[in-house]
């Protein structure tokens, strides 16, 4: 039984591998992309909305609510970021119900790499918002003490993001499998079921915690903004 | 018994065992936190949309360490590195 679509070699030209995580991420790639496009390609303000330009409106707002609610700051800033890894994942996680799809978040590879962007993510936005100095000082913000415990969080929680969907959709693709060697008949399906509601969970999870880490290396200017105004 | 048997049986042992010892914690505390948060939604319904945010992250910390004993249980059992030596180099 494989454990994760990476040792699935589809092509390969000397050096050159083309395994099954790469090919499908550039397949829920490549509808995302082109999806949006089609969409987008005529927008007029003329007329009955379309049917799929109405779902994706739908889809932004609610993102921005999300946002908004999660993070108490205006979410312009960090909707591409936090709506890219929401899509990518609840799209590549849902695509697990077409025949011959690997979905790429059931590699650990992929989950690191995302997992990664988080980690480099939470202290661009920090920077960009406070300064180096500014940020860097919420590390010895109770005491100095804390700094190397909130560095250990940061690779932890950074570890935990990754192993954590990983471990999800792996989890799910593996009872399937294991589910049709056993009672092939209709078993494999409700677990199907099962798996695209906690692909979806586990989609928003991880958007939501990686708005979480920014916001809180990114809230500080905003309450002494706060007081600020209240002082003057 | 030879080195193969050996590897082989606590492997299997120690899978079992990690994904029985390692789900009674995450239970127990996911079985109290959505106890708790439906008590609070039941006061409080308005709050509901909060509540239910701060529970599915919460759920989703707690569940974490149950998803790390399973993967480390399908890595003893599927991927395990010291049967792979032994089997290489018999």
């Amino acid at each position: 039984m494989e454990l994760s679509p990476d040792s699935t070699i589809l092509w390969q030209w000397g050096p050159l591998r083309l395994n099954a995580t790469i090919f499908f991420t550039w397949v829920v790639m490549a509808v995302l992309s082109v999806g949006s496009w089609l969409v987008t390609r005529r927008l007029t303000d003329e007329g009955k909305m379309s049917r799929r330009r109405n779902l994706l409106e739908t889809l932004v707002i609610f993102l921005n609510d999300q946002i908004r609610a999660t993070s108490r700051q205006e979410p312009g800033r960090f909707l591409p970021f936090i709506g890219t890894l929401f899509l990518f994942i609840a799209v590549s996680n849902s695509m697990e119900i077409i025949p011959g799809f690997h979905p790429p978040t059931g590699s650990l590879s992929t989950t690191a790499a995302l997992a990664m962007c988080v980690f480099i993510a939470v202290p661009f936005f920090g920077v960009m918002q406070k300064g180096v100095l500014g940020y860097l000082k919420h590390y010895v913000k109770p005491s100095v003490f804390m700094a190397p415990f909130e560095i250990i969080g940061e690779f932890s929680r950074t570890l935990a993001l990754a192993v954590r969907l990983y471990g999800n959709i792996m989890s799910g693709t593996i009872i399937v499998g294991i589910l049709l060697s056993i009672a092939p008949l209709f078993f494999p399906i409700v677990m199907q079921v099962l798996g695209l509601l906690i692909g979806l969970i586990q989609a928003y999870i991880f958007a939501v915690l990686a708005m979480v880490y920014i916001a809180s290396a990114t809230s500080v200017q905003k309450k002494t903004d706060d007081e600020k105004r209240k002082a003057g | 018994m030879d080195n193969i048997g050996l590897i082989g049986m606590i492997s299997i042992i120690m899978a079992g065992g990690t994904m029985a010892v390692g789900s009674i914690g995450p239970a127990l505390g996911e079985a109290r936190a959505v106890s708790q948060a439906l008590s609070a939604i039941a006061q409080q319904p308005d709050a509901s949309g909060t509540l239910s945010r701060t529970l599915f992250v919460g759920l989703a910390m707690i569940e974490s360490m149950a998803i790390y004993c399973f993967v480390v249980a399908l890595i003893l059992v599927f991927a395990n590195p010291f049967w792979k030596y032994v089997i290489e180099h018999p």
